[in-house]
């Protein structure tokens, strides 16, 4: 973990005082960095922090507005990511740059320099994913692919041109954590071989337990730089935010009640040929408990919560039941009257609508909460519609109640949605759809993208939501999160549930296991049931 | 060279205020644009201005004939919105404004030399439910088989095009026409009434306006208005939040249908007073550019008609004073929109100038 310190070591990379504004905000402010052979070097910082940017400079896909950047001493401008591949440095993104519309063969074909013969690249391809663990199948189409696969046609296409330099962003949120484990087996691999390695990411463990040198970003500046095993996360946490982490108040449950949603054996094919299906999915939630469901992406979450949302009904009622009412074939209105909330994992576009004021995007789910007026609660709005038309003071009442109790940072109630932060809009979006006060409530990836305090702002939110007697789905693949705030944790995996446990009764590495599918199978999936 | 001294650059934010200057940079430009045509022609622009802006609005007569030509425009556009508003992409107000036409005149040839005001209300009910049956046909197959209601909409403009002539020819010729193809001249009680003597201005500009409210109140108070702008921004989260996209387009589509059916109706039994080939004055198409250069706002439709008539009846003038070919209110029109757009991208971008 500590690099050898002999005079020997070159640096391969330096910035010094790299600015890049952009219309809205000073994204990177007199940033410098110097990154050695062989190091794996991490950038830290919350998300908006200017991580990612700086990478996009390195790697040529935007200019810096000034400021310096040496290759091996000497002084370059890396005009385009094609010009970056030649120099040897490599990256795979957060947000994927691929082709949807190819296949993984021809993706990977399109970033190497030359002509390639597709079939040798295939075997290639097959070879460097079996050596690191991160099966892809060459042939299929991008389209098709879940985000953990794409990410994984990014490193490997990385890793097939042999780079000086490696930039991985934020790489292991959707992997399992064992997959983590040889993802940081090869990188320490590549390090020892030579190749530089700049990790971003704002995970504390993880950077810990894998870089030899940490630079932290704030705001778009430099707050200081450390050797991460000399740290603590607390200490790390500080320069990252800039105040102590914020820690979940997570009691056990109390009285459990009835049971709020109740899945009977849900199978579904999946329209999509590369979709997953979902095998015979039973489960029960019963009020006061929050259900965690584990797994990587593209492993049936994205269908079964599309069968939970009512976004595509299914074919029979008797499949789902919300607080009692069979409601499988029914529209999301329908599952909302029966006192389910829905927070989808896209805000924006999904979740929101983006043009639209804060106002606007209230009324959209919150438009027929069967709320009185007259009650004292502030936080309940009135009924928003009347004869079918929009009664404006009532709904912008409950957009100030969901901006002010859940500190949504705006412009007031008139903002439209995308001017608003991720972490802000989902904060807004959380709010909308707890303080409709839901009997159960769903919600998918509810901090992805949100930084520390936003996140640990919302998991408290849903610790109190259940405390007041609902039910409350998660599925998350940050099992951390799901290990800070679920009461019973199940994992998901190629289309099927595992039987859930206790929290008190598992630990990381259990569900880790679980997460590739290798759950026992003697228990049936009655013992979902909750008992 | 150039691109290092001016560029487009993407803004943070769509600008509010350019999304409204930009229709009058348009109307500007356009102007401009008249201007400069008629210097190439060969006319004096400044008399060219006058005689296609001012003229034909300088005595009673000619702004009832500015409201009259103004009226269709603001019912259709205000029908089209209401779907353009839901992205449903309605371009066949003209065929649906023929069949509205055609609808209103047979109740007023059935009703020939007989009395009474059930007549035109027979016919406000014909106009409106033949527009929008033309229009159910792009609703029917964009939910049941998904085709594009752009497509169907517009090629059933021609199939109408063609249904009234065949009529006009045969089964509602006049036969004491001496052959031409035109139905009878309408009777009284199947005319519209005027508003103010001396002017061909009738009821149907105080309908048009009830139109521009009702449809202001619906866009912009009502639930489904709202259902309807949530489906054209972002369809994922009208699905999300349970709208039926198969309603907004029902819904978009007949809203527009009716509308121009309506507005055929008023034009048979207003200022044309029969049916005729050339039933339509291009009207159905002349509104989406109406209801685009209003930002698809009612407030906006009514100015934005106002202009449009104008045009209208500045191309008349310059046939007749200036020697212009007919196609010349065309010509400003497609200025008008080619400049809307053009200034439009400027409500997602800025010039900037200097090296980036």
């Amino acid at each position: 973990m500590t690099l050898k310190k002999d005079s020997q070591t070159r640096v391969r990379l330096e910035l010094s005082a790299i600015t890049k504004t952009y219309p809205a905000v000073i994204a990177n402010d007199r940033v410098s960095l110097t990154v050695r052979q062989g190091e794996i070097h991490a950038v830290l910082g919350e998300n908006g922090a200017g991580k990612s940017t700086l990478m996009k400079m390195i790697y040529g896909v935007t200019k810096p507005d000034s400021g310096e950047i040496k290759w091996q001493g000497e002084a370059i401008q890396v005009e385009n990511p094609a010009q970056a591949r030649s120099l040897g440095i490599g990256m795979v993104f957060q947000h994927f740059s691929l082709f949807e519309t190819l296949s993984v063969v021809q993706n990977v074909a399109l970033s190497l320099p030359d002509h390639q013969n597709l079939e040798g690249l295939a075997i290639k391809i097959k070879e460097v994913s079996d050596r690191y663990g991160l099966p892809v199948d060459p042939q299929r189409l991008v389209h098709a692919l879940s985000v953990g696969e794409r990410q994984r046609v990014e490193i490997i296409r990385c890793l097939l041109q042999n780079p000086k330099l490696l930039i991985m962003d934020e790489p292991t949120s959707v992997l399992t954590p064992q997959a983590v484990h040889k993802l940081f087996d090869t990188l320490r691999q590549l390090a020892n071989e030579g190749c530089s390695i700049l990790y971003i990411s704002h995970k504390l463990d993880e950077i810990q337990s894998l870089c030899h040198v940490a630079t932290v970003l704030r705001d778009g500046k430099v707050t200081g730089s450390c050797i991460p095993s000399q740290e603590t996360p607390e200490s790390m946490a500080r320069l990252m935010i800039g105040k102590e982490l914020p820690i979940c108040q997570h009691d056990t449950p109390s009285e459990l009640g009835e049971v709020r949603l109740k899945l009977n054996s849900l199978s579904q094919n999946s329209d999509d040929p590369f979709g997953t299906s979902l095998h015979g999915i039973s489960f029960e939630i019963v009020a006061g408990e929050i259900f965690g469901i584990a797994g990587v992406s593209g492993n049936g979450q994205q269908e079964l919560l599309y069968a939970l949302s009512g976004e595509f009904p299914l074919a029979s009622d008797a499949l789902i039941e919300v607080c009692g009412q069979a409601v499988g074939s029914q529209s999301p209105d329908v599952r909302r009257q029966a006192g389910m909330g829905f927070v989808p994992e896209d805000r924006l576009g999904r979740g929101a609508v983006p043009q639209m004021s804060l106002s606007d995007n209230a009324l959209l789910t919150a438009h027929s909460s069967q709320f009185d007026a007259s009650q004292l609660d502030p936080s309940k709005p009135g009924k928003m519609l009347k004869n079918g038309m929009i009664q404006l003071s009532k709904v912008t009442q409950f957009a100030n109640n969901c901006i002010t109790k859940f500190n949504v940072k705006c412009g007031g109630a008139k903002s439209v949605a995308q001017s608003l932060s991720g972490g802000n809009l989902q904060k807004f979006i959380m709010a909308r759809e707890i303080l409709q006060a839901p009997k159960l409530l769903v919600v998918a990836q509810p901090t992805w993208g949100v930084d520390v305090g936003a996140a640990a702002f919302i998991r408290q939110q849903l610790i109190d939501l259940r405390n007041t007697g609902a039910a409350i789905l998660v599925i998350s693949e940050e099992l951390e999160e799901l290990f800070e705030i679920s009461d019973r944790i199940a994992v998901m995996a190629n289309g099927r549930l595992s039987p859930a446990k206790k929290l008190t009764d598992t630990n990381i590495d259990e569900i880790g296991v679980w997460m590739s599918g290798m759950w026992p199978k003697e228990k049936s999936a009655k013992d979902n049931h909750h008992v | 060279m150039f691109k290092n001294i001016v560029r487009l650059e993407a803004r943070a934010e769509s600008s509010h205020l350019m999304s409204y200057a930009s229709p009058l940079i348009a109307i500007v430009l356009m102007m401009v644009g008249g201007l400069i045509l008629f210097s190439i022609l060969g006319k004096n622009p400044i008399e060219g201005f006058r005689i296609f802006f001012i003229n034909p609005i300088s005595d009673i007569y000619g702004l009832g004939e500015l409201l009259l030509k103004a009226t269709p425009l603001m019912i259709i556009a205000t029908g089209l919105a209401i779907g353009f508003r839901a992205n449903v992409w309605n371009i066949g107000a003209e065929g649906q404004f023929i069949m509205g036409g055609v609808a209103a005149s047979a109740v007023a040839l059935y009703f020939y030399e007989s009395d009474g005001i059930h007549i035109l209300i027979c016919m406000v009910i014909a106009g409106g439910i033949g527009g929008m049956l033309w229009a159910a046909i792009p609703a029917f197959l964009k939910t049941r088989f998904n085709t594009n209601e752009i497509l169907v909409s517009l090629m059933l403009v021609y199939v109408a095009q063609l249904a009234v002539s065949w009529l006009v020819h045969g089964p509602m010729i006049d036969p004491e026409g001496f052959n031409f193809p035109q139905s009878r001249m309408f009777e009284e009680s199947a005319l519209l009434p005027i508003l103010i003597d001396g002017t061909r201005l009738n009821a149907a500009f105080m309908f048009a306006l009830s139109v521009l409210l009702v449809g202001y109140v619906f866009m912009y108070r009502s639930f489904l208005g709202f259902q309807m702008q949530v489906a054209g921004n972002a369809s994922d989260a009208a699905r999300y939040a349970g709208f039926s996209a198969k309603r907004m387009v029902w819904i978009g589509l007949l809203s527009g249908g009716s509308m121009a059916g309506l507005a055929g109706m008023t034009e048979v039994s207003g200022p044309m007073g029969q049916l005729t080939e050339h039933v339509s004055n291009n009207y159905g198409f002349a509104a989406i550019i109406v209801a685009f250069v209003a930002r698809l706002n009612p407030i906006g439709i009514f100015f934005a008609s106002l202009l449009m008539a104008l045009l209208y009846l500045g191309g008349e003038q310059g046939q007749q004073y200036m020697n212009l070919p007919s196609s010349i209110s065309n010509v400003f029109q497609g200025m008008l929109l080619i400049f809307l757009l053009g200034s439009d991208v400027f409500i997602n971008y800025r010039l900037k100038w200097g090296k980036p």
